[in-house]
Protein backbone atom coordinates (compact mmCIF):
# COMPACT_ATOMS: atom_id res chain seq x y z
CA UNK A 1 0.00 0.00 0.00
CA UNK A 2 1.31 3.77 -0.91
CA UNK A 3 0.90 4.61 3.02
CA UNK A 4 4.14 2.24 3.70
CA UNK A 5 6.27 5.47 2.41
CA UNK A 6 4.59 7.42 4.95
CA UNK A 7 4.45 5.80 7.65
CA UNK A 8 7.78 3.80 8.42
CA UNK A 9 8.17 1.53 11.32
CA UNK A 10 10.79 4.29 12.37
CA UNK A 11 8.32 6.89 12.48
CA UNK A 12 5.89 5.12 13.79
CA UNK A 13 8.53 4.49 16.48
CA UNK A 14 9.26 7.54 17.76
CA UNK A 15 5.56 8.98 17.40
CA UNK A 16 4.42 6.24 20.15
CA UNK A 17 7.60 6.45 22.13
CA UNK A 18 8.93 9.98 21.87
CA UNK A 19 12.35 11.01 22.61
CA UNK A 20 12.85 13.85 25.17
CA UNK A 21 9.52 14.80 25.09
CA UNK A 22 8.25 17.44 27.98
CA UNK A 23 9.44 21.39 28.67
CA UNK A 24 12.28 21.59 30.53
CA UNK A 25 13.61 24.54 32.43
CA UNK A 26 16.54 26.30 32.48
CA UNK A 27 15.86 27.49 28.71
CA UNK A 28 17.70 30.17 26.37
CA UNK A 29 15.33 30.71 24.04
CA UNK A 30 11.31 29.51 23.42
CA UNK A 31 9.08 29.34 19.93
CA UNK A 32 5.45 28.27 19.48
CA UNK A 33 4.48 27.61 15.63
CA UNK A 34 1.36 26.50 15.08
CA UNK A 35 0.02 25.07 11.55
CA UNK A 36 -2.89 27.65 10.88
CA UNK A 37 -4.60 25.06 7.96
CA UNK A 38 -5.00 21.75 10.54
CA UNK A 39 -4.58 23.22 14.11
CA UNK A 40 -1.32 21.33 15.05
CA UNK A 41 0.88 22.94 17.55
CA UNK A 42 4.11 23.02 19.17
CA UNK A 43 6.47 24.29 21.61
CA UNK A 44 10.01 24.14 21.66
CA UNK A 45 12.87 25.58 24.29
CA UNK A 46 16.45 25.09 23.30
CA UNK A 47 19.36 25.61 25.71
CA UNK A 48 22.74 26.19 24.69
CA UNK A 49 25.87 25.38 27.31
CA UNK A 50 29.44 25.23 26.47
CA UNK A 51 28.79 25.83 22.70
CA UNK A 52 26.41 23.22 21.92
CA UNK A 53 22.77 22.83 22.35
CA UNK A 54 23.24 21.19 25.79
CA UNK A 55 19.19 20.59 25.91
CA UNK A 56 16.18 20.96 23.71
CA UNK A 57 12.65 20.27 25.04
CA UNK A 58 9.22 20.39 23.54
CA UNK A 59 6.16 19.72 23.59
CA UNK A 60 2.96 19.67 21.32
CA UNK A 61 -0.27 18.39 19.66
CA UNK A 62 -0.07 16.98 16.86
CA UNK A 63 0.09 14.13 14.19
CA UNK A 64 2.00 11.26 14.20
CA UNK A 65 4.42 12.82 11.36
CA UNK A 66 5.16 16.20 13.35
CA UNK A 67 5.40 14.58 16.96
CA UNK A 68 7.82 11.70 15.15
CA UNK A 69 9.47 14.91 13.42
CA UNK A 70 10.28 17.15 17.06
CA UNK A 71 11.31 13.56 18.33
CA UNK A 72 13.74 13.20 15.67
CA UNK A 73 14.86 16.37 15.86
CA UNK A 74 15.65 15.92 19.68
CA UNK A 75 17.85 12.58 19.12
CA UNK A 76 19.89 14.61 16.23
CA UNK A 77 20.62 17.89 17.06
CA UNK A 78 20.75 17.18 21.05
CA UNK A 79 24.71 18.11 22.31
CA UNK A 80 25.42 19.51 18.92
CA UNK A 81 27.29 23.15 18.10
CA UNK A 82 25.28 25.54 15.96
CA UNK A 83 27.62 24.55 13.14
CA UNK A 84 26.96 20.91 12.67
CA UNK A 85 22.88 21.67 13.67
CA UNK A 86 22.53 23.98 11.06
CA UNK A 87 24.01 21.47 8.74
CA UNK A 88 22.03 18.89 9.51
CA UNK A 89 18.70 21.16 9.88
CA UNK A 90 19.43 22.31 6.41
CA UNK A 91 19.84 18.74 4.91
CA UNK A 92 16.01 17.87 6.85
CA UNK A 93 14.86 20.77 5.16
CA UNK A 94 16.05 19.53 1.65
CA UNK A 95 15.12 16.57 2.22
CA UNK A 96 11.84 17.26 2.89
CA UNK A 97 10.85 20.13 0.03
CA UNK A 98 13.01 17.88 -2.69
CA UNK A 99 9.23 15.74 -4.05
CA UNK A 100 10.93 12.53 -3.06
CA UNK A 101 13.86 13.13 -5.67
CA UNK A 102 16.54 13.89 -2.79
CA UNK A 103 18.64 10.70 -1.42
CA UNK A 104 18.78 11.41 2.19
CA UNK A 105 21.98 10.72 3.91
CA UNK A 106 21.90 8.18 6.87
CA UNK A 107 25.25 10.10 8.01
CA UNK A 108 23.52 13.34 8.36
CA UNK A 109 20.09 12.41 9.45
CA UNK A 110 19.99 8.87 11.03
CA UNK A 111 16.23 8.31 11.70
CA UNK A 112 15.67 11.14 10.10
CA UNK A 113 15.45 9.40 6.66
CA UNK A 114 12.52 8.02 7.27
CA UNK A 115 11.04 11.03 6.90
CA UNK A 116 11.76 10.64 2.58
CA UNK A 117 8.18 9.52 1.77
CA UNK A 118 7.05 12.01 3.29
CA UNK A 119 8.45 14.58 0.72
CA UNK A 120 6.13 12.97 -1.29
CA UNK A 121 3.10 13.76 0.71
CA UNK A 122 2.76 17.64 0.26
CA UNK A 123 -0.16 17.88 1.95
CA UNK A 124 2.05 16.50 5.18
CA UNK A 125 5.73 17.82 4.43
CA UNK A 126 4.57 20.61 6.49
CA UNK A 127 3.55 18.37 9.57
CA UNK A 128 7.17 17.45 9.35
CA UNK A 129 8.74 20.76 8.74
CA UNK A 130 6.89 22.06 12.20
CA UNK A 131 9.64 21.53 14.76
CA UNK A 132 12.24 22.45 12.53
CA UNK A 133 10.87 25.91 12.12
CA UNK A 134 10.27 26.04 15.82
CA UNK A 135 13.20 24.75 16.84
CA UNK A 136 15.01 27.49 13.93
CA UNK A 137 13.03 30.92 15.92
CA UNK A 138 13.90 29.28 19.60
CA UNK A 139 17.47 29.05 18.85
CA UNK A 140 17.10 32.37 16.54
CA UNK A 141 15.76 33.91 20.90
CA UNK A 142 18.69 32.17 22.18
CA UNK A 143 20.95 33.96 19.81
CA UNK A 144 21.98 31.25 17.17
CA UNK A 145 21.94 31.44 14.17
CA UNK A 146 21.21 27.74 12.61
CA UNK A 147 19.83 29.25 9.42
CA UNK A 148 21.01 28.84 5.78
CA UNK A 149 19.91 30.38 3.06
CA UNK A 150 18.79 26.64 1.91
CA UNK A 151 17.07 26.24 5.40
CA UNK A 152 14.27 28.98 4.25
CA UNK A 153 11.49 27.54 3.95
CA UNK A 154 9.46 28.36 0.96
CA UNK A 155 5.48 27.71 2.44
CA UNK B 1 -41.46 8.74 -6.56
CA UNK B 2 -39.16 7.51 -4.56
CA UNK B 3 -35.51 8.69 -4.46
CA UNK B 4 -33.08 6.31 -6.47
CA UNK B 5 -29.22 7.04 -5.29
CA UNK B 6 -27.99 5.31 -8.28
CA UNK B 7 -29.58 7.30 -10.88
CA UNK B 8 -28.34 10.37 -9.21
CA UNK B 9 -24.84 9.29 -9.08
CA UNK B 10 -25.14 8.62 -12.63
CA UNK B 11 -25.12 12.37 -12.94
CA UNK B 12 -21.91 12.96 -10.98
CA UNK B 13 -18.97 12.20 -13.20
CA UNK B 14 -16.34 12.66 -10.93
CA UNK B 15 -17.71 9.49 -8.76
CA UNK B 16 -16.77 6.91 -11.18
CA UNK B 17 -12.82 7.73 -10.84
CA UNK B 18 -10.32 5.91 -8.43
CA UNK B 19 -8.35 7.31 -5.92
CA UNK B 20 -5.11 5.29 -4.94
CA UNK B 21 -6.52 2.55 -6.98
CA UNK B 22 -9.77 2.52 -5.16
CA UNK B 23 -13.16 3.54 -6.03
CA UNK B 24 -13.51 7.04 -4.97
CA UNK B 25 -15.93 7.39 -1.44
CA UNK B 26 -16.47 10.80 -1.47
CA UNK B 27 -17.41 11.49 2.18
CA UNK B 28 -16.48 15.73 2.03
CA UNK B 29 -19.46 17.38 0.90
CA UNK B 30 -19.91 20.03 3.74
CA UNK B 31 -16.49 21.21 2.30
CA UNK B 32 -17.61 21.38 -0.89
CA UNK B 33 -19.90 19.01 -3.13
CA UNK B 34 -19.81 17.13 -6.11
CA UNK B 35 -21.64 18.81 -9.81
CA UNK B 36 -23.57 17.16 -12.01
CA UNK B 37 -23.16 17.10 -15.68
CA UNK B 38 -26.19 19.26 -16.15
CA UNK B 39 -24.71 21.85 -13.87
CA UNK B 40 -21.29 21.63 -15.78
CA UNK B 41 -23.08 21.40 -18.95
CA UNK B 42 -25.12 24.42 -18.17
CA UNK B 43 -21.85 26.55 -17.63
CA UNK B 44 -20.09 25.03 -20.80
CA UNK B 45 -22.53 25.93 -23.10
CA UNK B 46 -23.04 29.09 -21.42
CA UNK B 47 -19.40 30.11 -22.28
CA UNK B 48 -19.49 28.20 -25.75
CA UNK B 49 -22.54 29.95 -26.87
CA UNK B 50 -24.02 33.26 -24.39
CA UNK B 51 -20.79 34.92 -23.07
CA UNK B 52 -20.91 38.47 -23.07
CA UNK B 53 -20.91 40.90 -19.99
CA UNK B 54 -23.97 41.69 -18.19
CA UNK B 55 -26.39 44.75 -17.79
CA UNK B 56 -23.83 46.86 -20.37
CA UNK B 57 -24.39 46.05 -23.62
CA UNK B 58 -26.88 46.75 -26.46
CA UNK B 59 -25.99 43.48 -28.50
CA UNK B 60 -26.99 40.04 -28.93
CA UNK B 61 -24.67 38.29 -26.12
CA UNK B 62 -24.92 40.69 -23.70
CA UNK B 63 -28.21 40.52 -23.80
CA UNK B 64 -28.31 36.54 -23.84
CA UNK B 65 -25.88 36.91 -20.64
CA UNK B 66 -27.61 39.57 -18.68
CA UNK B 67 -31.30 37.20 -18.98
CA UNK B 68 -29.25 34.14 -18.18
CA UNK B 69 -28.12 35.57 -15.20
CA UNK B 70 -30.84 37.23 -14.34
CA UNK B 71 -32.70 34.22 -14.99
CA UNK B 72 -30.52 32.57 -12.16
CA UNK B 73 -31.34 34.68 -9.93
CA UNK B 74 -34.87 34.55 -10.09
CA UNK B 75 -34.27 30.87 -9.63
CA UNK B 76 -32.55 31.02 -6.73
CA UNK B 77 -35.21 33.54 -5.17
CA UNK B 78 -37.78 31.21 -5.86
CA UNK B 79 -36.09 28.13 -4.18
CA UNK B 80 -35.72 29.58 -1.14
CA UNK B 81 -39.28 31.68 -1.57
CA UNK B 82 -37.82 35.39 -1.55
CA UNK B 83 -40.37 37.76 -2.04
CA UNK B 84 -38.67 39.18 -4.98
CA UNK B 85 -35.34 38.39 -7.13
CA UNK B 86 -34.48 41.68 -6.35
CA UNK B 87 -33.77 40.28 -2.65
CA UNK B 88 -31.56 38.05 -4.17
CA UNK B 89 -27.56 39.25 -4.08
CA UNK B 90 -24.91 37.45 -5.61
CA UNK B 91 -21.59 37.46 -4.16
CA UNK B 92 -18.24 35.67 -4.36
CA UNK B 93 -19.28 33.09 -1.55
CA UNK B 94 -20.93 33.42 2.00
CA UNK B 95 -17.75 34.58 3.36
CA UNK B 96 -18.66 37.51 1.43
CA UNK B 97 -22.44 37.70 1.99
CA UNK B 98 -21.52 37.91 6.25
CA UNK B 99 -18.74 40.51 5.57
CA UNK B 100 -21.26 42.59 3.31
CA UNK B 101 -24.17 42.47 5.93
CA UNK B 102 -21.52 43.24 9.06
CA UNK B 103 -20.09 45.96 7.03
CA UNK B 104 -23.34 47.13 5.69
CA UNK B 105 -25.21 46.73 7.95
CA UNK B 106 -23.07 48.05 10.95
CA UNK B 107 -22.99 50.94 9.33
CA UNK B 108 -26.29 51.34 8.94
CA UNK B 109 -26.98 50.66 12.45
CA UNK B 110 -24.20 53.29 13.35
CA UNK B 111 -22.90 51.06 16.22
CA UNK B 112 -21.72 52.33 19.09
CA UNK B 113 -20.03 51.22 21.96
CA UNK B 114 -22.68 49.65 24.28
CA UNK B 115 -24.35 47.84 21.61
CA UNK B 116 -24.07 43.97 21.23
CA UNK B 117 -24.08 41.31 18.59
CA UNK B 118 -25.04 37.66 19.63
CA UNK B 119 -23.27 34.57 17.96
CA UNK B 120 -22.86 31.18 18.88
CA UNK B 121 -19.72 28.74 19.86
CA UNK B 122 -20.17 26.73 16.70
CA UNK B 123 -20.07 29.34 13.97
CA UNK B 124 -17.81 28.63 11.22
CA UNK B 125 -15.06 31.30 11.11
CA UNK B 126 -16.67 33.29 8.72
CA UNK B 127 -19.44 34.20 11.32
CA UNK B 128 -17.05 34.90 13.53
CA UNK B 129 -14.22 37.59 12.31
CA UNK B 130 -16.35 39.32 10.33
CA UNK B 131 -17.88 40.83 13.74
CA UNK B 132 -15.22 40.52 16.00
CA UNK B 133 -13.83 43.49 13.40
CA UNK B 134 -16.90 45.20 13.02
CA UNK B 135 -16.93 45.60 17.28
CA UNK B 136 -13.13 46.71 16.90
CA UNK B 137 -14.40 48.92 14.37
CA UNK B 138 -17.72 50.03 16.68
CA UNK B 139 -16.88 49.65 19.95
CA UNK B 140 -19.82 47.04 20.10
CA UNK B 141 -19.86 44.07 22.39
CA UNK B 142 -19.38 40.42 20.84
CA UNK B 143 -21.57 37.92 22.51
CA UNK B 144 -22.15 34.54 22.38
CA UNK B 145 -24.27 31.34 22.70
CA UNK B 146 -22.16 28.21 24.28
CA UNK B 147 -22.78 24.85 23.34
CA UNK B 148 -24.27 21.85 25.07
CA UNK B 149 -22.74 18.59 25.46
CA UNK B 150 -24.86 17.14 23.10
CA UNK B 151 -23.61 19.66 20.57
CA UNK B 152 -26.81 22.37 21.02
CA UNK B 153 -26.94 25.83 21.23
CA UNK B 154 -26.93 26.28 24.92
CA UNK B 155 -29.82 28.41 25.77
CA UNK B 156 -29.31 31.79 28.16
CA UNK B 157 -32.66 33.73 28.44
CA UNK B 158 -30.25 37.25 29.33
CA UNK B 159 -28.30 36.85 26.30
CA UNK B 160 -30.78 39.24 23.38
CA UNK B 161 -31.71 41.72 25.16
CA UNK B 162 -32.35 45.70 24.53
CA UNK B 163 -28.90 46.25 23.81
CA UNK B 164 -28.95 43.60 21.14
CA UNK B 165 -28.61 44.60 17.42
CA UNK B 166 -27.93 42.02 15.13
CA UNK B 167 -27.78 38.04 15.60
CA UNK B 168 -26.31 36.12 13.70
CA UNK B 169 -26.21 32.22 13.94
CA UNK B 170 -25.42 29.22 11.96
CA UNK B 171 -28.54 27.49 10.97
CA UNK B 172 -27.12 24.10 10.57
CA UNK B 173 -23.24 23.26 11.85
CA UNK B 174 -20.82 22.44 9.86
CA UNK B 175 -18.76 20.60 12.33
CA UNK B 176 -21.63 18.85 14.61
CA UNK B 177 -24.34 18.61 11.87
CA UNK B 178 -26.45 20.30 14.30
CA UNK B 179 -29.90 21.70 12.66
CA UNK B 180 -30.49 24.55 14.99
CA UNK B 181 -33.94 25.55 15.74
CA UNK B 182 -34.02 28.93 15.47
CA UNK B 183 -37.71 30.46 15.85
CA UNK B 184 -36.77 31.07 19.69
CA UNK B 185 -34.30 32.80 18.86
CA UNK B 186 -35.18 34.86 15.99
CA UNK B 187 -38.41 35.74 17.79
CA UNK B 188 -36.63 37.00 20.77
CA UNK B 189 -34.49 39.37 18.66
CA UNK B 190 -37.13 41.12 16.89
CA UNK B 191 -38.86 41.54 20.15
CA UNK B 192 -35.75 43.69 21.01
CA UNK B 193 -35.47 45.18 17.77
CA UNK B 194 -32.40 42.96 16.85
CA UNK B 195 -31.93 41.64 13.16
CA UNK B 196 -30.83 38.54 12.35
CA UNK B 197 -29.06 36.56 9.89
CA UNK B 198 -28.57 32.94 9.84
CA UNK B 199 -25.57 31.51 7.88
CA UNK B 200 -27.34 28.85 5.67
CA UNK B 201 -24.33 27.51 4.14
CA UNK B 202 -25.14 24.22 5.15
CA UNK B 203 -28.81 23.99 5.48
CA UNK B 204 -29.48 25.30 2.31
CA UNK B 205 -27.69 22.76 0.24
CA UNK B 206 -29.30 19.67 2.40
CA UNK B 207 -32.89 20.99 3.33
CA UNK B 208 -35.91 22.84 2.42
CA UNK B 209 -35.25 26.55 3.40
CA UNK B 210 -38.05 28.86 3.31
CA UNK B 211 -36.86 32.69 4.19
CA UNK B 212 -40.55 33.65 4.84
CA UNK B 213 -40.82 30.41 7.51
CA UNK B 214 -37.70 30.94 9.07
CA UNK B 215 -38.47 35.03 9.59
CA UNK B 216 -35.05 36.17 9.44
CA UNK B 217 -33.92 39.18 7.86
CA UNK B 218 -30.78 37.86 6.00
CA UNK B 219 -29.63 34.37 5.03
CA UNK B 220 -26.45 33.60 3.58
CA UNK B 221 -25.01 30.52 1.38
CA UNK B 222 -23.11 29.34 -1.40
CA UNK B 223 -23.07 27.98 -4.79
CA UNK B 224 -20.29 25.00 -4.32
CA UNK B 225 -21.78 23.05 -1.60
CA UNK B 226 -25.30 22.57 -3.29
CA UNK B 227 -23.86 21.34 -6.46
CA UNK B 228 -22.25 24.14 -8.14
CA UNK B 229 -19.46 26.16 -8.99
CA UNK B 230 -17.31 27.76 -6.27
CA UNK B 231 -17.01 31.37 -7.11
CA UNK B 232 -20.54 32.83 -6.62
CA UNK B 233 -22.30 33.04 -3.43
CA UNK B 234 -25.83 34.49 -2.14
CA UNK B 235 -27.44 36.77 0.18
CA UNK B 236 -30.72 37.37 0.49
CA UNK B 237 -31.97 39.93 2.68
CA UNK B 238 -35.43 41.71 3.26
CA UNK B 239 -36.01 44.28 0.65
CA UNK B 240 -37.03 46.95 2.59
CA UNK B 241 -33.59 46.88 4.70
CA UNK B 242 -31.27 45.95 1.47
CA UNK B 243 -32.99 49.40 0.33
CA UNK B 244 -31.62 50.90 3.49
CA UNK B 245 -28.20 49.78 3.41
CA UNK B 246 -25.40 51.62 1.62
CA UNK B 247 -23.00 49.75 -0.34
CA UNK B 248 -20.25 47.46 0.20
CA UNK B 249 -17.62 47.03 -2.37
CA UNK B 250 -17.83 49.80 -4.74
CA UNK B 251 -17.34 50.35 -8.39
CA UNK B 252 -18.88 49.77 -11.86
CA UNK B 253 -22.79 48.54 -12.00
CA UNK B 254 -23.62 49.76 -8.31
CA UNK B 255 -24.06 53.42 -9.46
CA UNK B 256 -27.25 54.96 -10.12
CA UNK B 257 -25.28 58.23 -11.63
CA UNK B 258 -21.52 59.56 -10.96
CA UNK B 259 -19.81 62.69 -11.34
CA UNK B 260 -16.48 64.11 -10.56
CA UNK B 261 -18.34 65.74 -7.26
CA UNK B 262 -20.40 62.36 -6.27
CA UNK B 263 -22.10 59.21 -6.64
CA UNK B 264 -25.19 58.15 -6.37
CA UNK B 265 -26.05 54.24 -6.45
CA UNK B 266 -28.60 52.08 -7.53
CA UNK B 267 -31.40 50.43 -5.57
CA UNK B 268 -30.07 46.76 -4.44
CA UNK B 269 -29.31 43.86 -6.14
CA UNK B 270 -27.18 45.65 -8.21
CA UNK B 271 -25.68 48.31 -5.40
CA UNK B 272 -24.64 45.33 -3.50
CA UNK B 273 -23.06 43.69 -6.91
CA UNK B 274 -19.99 46.31 -7.84
CA UNK B 275 -18.19 45.12 -10.66
CA UNK B 276 -18.39 42.30 -13.26
CA UNK B 277 -20.46 39.46 -11.57
CA UNK B 278 -19.86 35.50 -11.67
CA UNK B 279 -21.95 35.08 -14.68
CA UNK B 280 -21.25 31.27 -15.90
CA UNK B 281 -20.83 31.22 -11.93
CA UNK B 282 -24.67 32.20 -11.93
CA UNK B 283 -25.96 29.92 -14.78
CA UNK B 284 -24.07 26.97 -13.04
CA UNK B 285 -25.78 27.78 -9.75
CA UNK B 286 -28.90 28.22 -11.44
CA UNK B 287 -28.69 24.41 -13.09
CA UNK B 288 -27.75 23.00 -9.87
CA UNK B 289 -31.19 24.85 -7.94
CA UNK B 290 -33.10 23.36 -11.22
CA UNK B 291 -31.16 20.14 -10.52
CA UNK B 292 -32.08 19.90 -6.55
CA UNK B 293 -35.89 21.30 -7.30
CA UNK B 294 -36.69 18.17 -10.31
CA UNK B 295 -35.85 15.93 -7.24
CA UNK B 296 -37.07 17.82 -4.13
CA UNK B 297 -35.66 18.96 -0.75
CA UNK B 298 -37.89 16.81 0.77
CA UNK B 299 -36.94 14.03 -0.81
CA UNK B 300 -33.04 14.79 -0.86
CA UNK B 301 -32.94 15.65 3.58
CA UNK B 302 -34.78 12.09 3.46
CA UNK B 303 -32.25 10.40 1.58
CA UNK B 304 -29.63 12.30 4.10
CA UNK B 305 -31.32 11.32 6.91
CA UNK B 306 -31.48 7.54 6.40
CA UNK B 307 -27.79 8.03 5.26
CA UNK B 308 -26.98 9.66 8.38
CA UNK B 309 -29.08 7.33 10.78
CA UNK B 310 -27.00 4.41 9.11
CA UNK B 311 -23.78 6.24 9.50
CA UNK B 312 -24.58 7.14 13.38
CA UNK B 313 -25.13 3.67 14.14
CA UNK B 314 -22.59 2.05 12.13
CA UNK B 315 -19.70 4.56 13.93
CA UNK B 316 -20.69 4.16 17.02
CA UNK B 317 -20.26 0.16 16.72
CA UNK B 318 -16.59 0.81 15.80
CA UNK B 319 -14.44 0.40 19.03
CA UNK B 320 -12.43 4.06 19.97
CA UNK B 321 -14.95 6.30 17.85
CA UNK B 322 -16.14 8.98 19.45
CA UNK B 323 -18.79 11.14 17.64
CA UNK B 324 -19.42 15.13 18.41
CA UNK B 325 -22.57 16.59 17.70
CA UNK B 326 -26.42 14.75 18.44
CA UNK B 327 -26.24 11.77 18.69
CA UNK B 328 -29.09 10.72 16.96
CA UNK B 329 -30.83 11.99 13.23
CA UNK B 330 -33.15 14.12 15.10
CA UNK B 331 -32.37 17.33 14.32
CA UNK B 332 -29.21 17.35 12.70
CA UNK B 333 -28.09 16.74 9.01
CA UNK B 334 -25.78 14.50 7.33
CA UNK B 335 -22.12 15.96 8.78
CA UNK B 336 -20.41 13.50 11.09
CA UNK B 337 -17.50 15.18 13.18
CA UNK B 338 -15.43 12.39 15.16
CA UNK B 339 -12.66 11.21 17.26
CA UNK B 340 -10.61 7.95 16.80
CA UNK B 341 -8.39 6.91 20.32
CA UNK B 342 -5.33 7.95 20.07
CA UNK B 343 -4.93 9.16 16.28
CA UNK B 344 -4.83 12.16 15.01
CA UNK B 345 -7.39 13.31 12.63
CA UNK B 346 -4.16 14.08 10.02
CA UNK B 347 -3.55 10.68 10.32
CA UNK B 348 -6.66 9.17 10.25
CA UNK B 349 -7.18 10.89 7.28
CA UNK B 350 -4.42 9.85 5.23
CA UNK B 351 -5.00 5.83 5.95
CA UNK B 352 -8.43 6.84 4.84
CA UNK B 353 -7.23 8.78 1.77
CA UNK B 354 -5.20 5.88 0.91
CA UNK B 355 -8.27 3.54 0.55
CA UNK B 356 -10.01 6.25 -1.72
CA UNK B 357 -12.01 7.56 1.34
CA UNK B 358 -12.30 11.26 1.17
CA UNK B 359 -13.08 12.77 4.69
CA UNK B 360 -11.85 15.89 5.48
CA UNK B 361 -9.36 16.43 8.65
CA UNK B 362 -8.76 19.50 11.16
CA UNK B 363 -10.54 22.39 12.69
CA UNK B 364 -13.13 22.80 9.88
CA UNK B 365 -12.87 26.34 10.23
CA UNK B 366 -14.46 26.54 13.35
CA UNK B 367 -11.68 26.13 16.24
CA UNK B 368 -14.14 27.31 18.73
CA UNK B 369 -16.02 24.59 17.93
CA UNK B 370 -13.11 22.32 18.50
CA UNK B 371 -12.07 23.74 21.59
CA UNK B 372 -15.45 23.24 23.54
CA UNK B 373 -14.88 19.98 22.79
CA UNK B 374 -11.17 19.97 23.81
CA UNK B 375 -9.50 18.75 21.06
CA UNK B 376 -7.27 20.42 18.26
CA UNK B 377 -9.04 18.90 15.45
CA UNK B 378 -11.01 16.33 14.39
CA UNK B 379 -12.33 13.86 11.17
CA UNK B 380 -15.56 15.04 9.62
CA UNK B 381 -17.44 12.44 6.98
CA UNK B 382 -20.27 14.42 5.16
CA UNK B 383 -22.84 13.13 2.98
CA UNK B 384 -25.02 14.51 0.23
CA UNK B 385 -27.67 13.43 -2.01
CA UNK B 386 -25.10 11.11 -3.24
CA UNK B 387 -24.23 9.05 -0.78
CA UNK B 388 -24.76 5.29 -0.50
CA UNK B 389 -24.57 3.09 2.86
CA UNK B 390 -21.77 1.32 0.93
CA UNK B 391 -19.91 4.18 0.95
CA UNK B 392 -20.28 4.11 4.90
CA UNK B 393 -19.38 0.86 5.27
CA UNK B 394 -16.23 1.66 3.53
CA UNK B 395 -15.35 4.30 6.19
CA UNK B 396 -15.90 1.85 8.77
CA UNK B 397 -13.42 -0.58 7.01
CA UNK B 398 -11.02 2.41 6.91
CA UNK B 399 -11.23 2.74 10.59
CA UNK B 400 -10.75 -0.52 10.82
CA UNK B 401 -7.30 -0.07 9.10
CA UNK B 402 -6.01 3.01 10.84
CA UNK B 403 -6.73 1.28 14.44
CA UNK B 404 -4.66 -1.67 12.61
CA UNK B 405 -1.99 1.50 11.45
CA UNK B 406 -1.80 2.86 14.56
CA UNK B 407 -2.64 0.07 16.92
C1 LIG C 1 -21.37 27.02 8.15
C2 LIG C 1 -20.48 27.64 7.12
N1 LIG C 1 -20.44 28.97 7.01
C3 LIG C 1 -19.68 29.57 6.07
C4 LIG C 1 -18.89 28.86 5.21
C5 LIG C 1 -18.04 29.60 4.22
O1 LIG C 1 -18.35 29.29 2.92
P1 LIG C 1 -17.45 29.91 1.76
O2 LIG C 1 -16.06 29.43 2.05
O3 LIG C 1 -17.98 29.34 0.49
O4 LIG C 1 -17.55 31.37 1.86
C6 LIG C 1 -18.89 27.47 5.30
C7 LIG C 1 -18.06 26.65 4.41
O5 LIG C 1 -16.92 26.35 4.61
C8 LIG C 1 -19.71 26.85 6.28
O6 LIG C 1 -19.73 25.52 6.40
Amino acid sequence: MMLDGLYQEIILDHYKHPHGRGLRDPFNGEAHHVNPTCGDEITVRVSSAAGEFSDISYDGLGCSISQASASVLYELLRGRSPEDAAGIHEAFVALMQGRGQVEPDEDVLGDGIAFAGVAKFPARVKCALLPWMAFKDAAARAGIDVSSEASEVKA
Amino acid sequence: MTFDVVRVRADFPILTREVNGHPLVYLDSANTSQKPAQVIKAMRMHNERHNGNVSRSVHTLGTEATSAYEDARGKVAAFVGASTPDEIVFTKNSTEAINLVAYSLGQHLALKPGDEIVISEMEHHSNIVPWQLLCERTGATLRWFGVTDEGRLAPDDDLINERTKIVSIVHMSNVLGTINDVSGIVARAHEVGALVLLDCSQSVPHLPVDVQALEADFIAFTGHKMLGPTGIGVLWGRYSLLAEMPPFLAGGSMIETVTMGGTTFAAPPARFEAGTPPIAEAVGLGAAVDYLTALGMEAVHQHEQDITAYALKTLTDVPGVEIFGPATPEGRGGTLSFGVDGVHPHDVGQVLDALGVEVRVGHHCAKPTCARFGVPAMTRASFYLYTTTDEIDALARGLDQVKKVFG
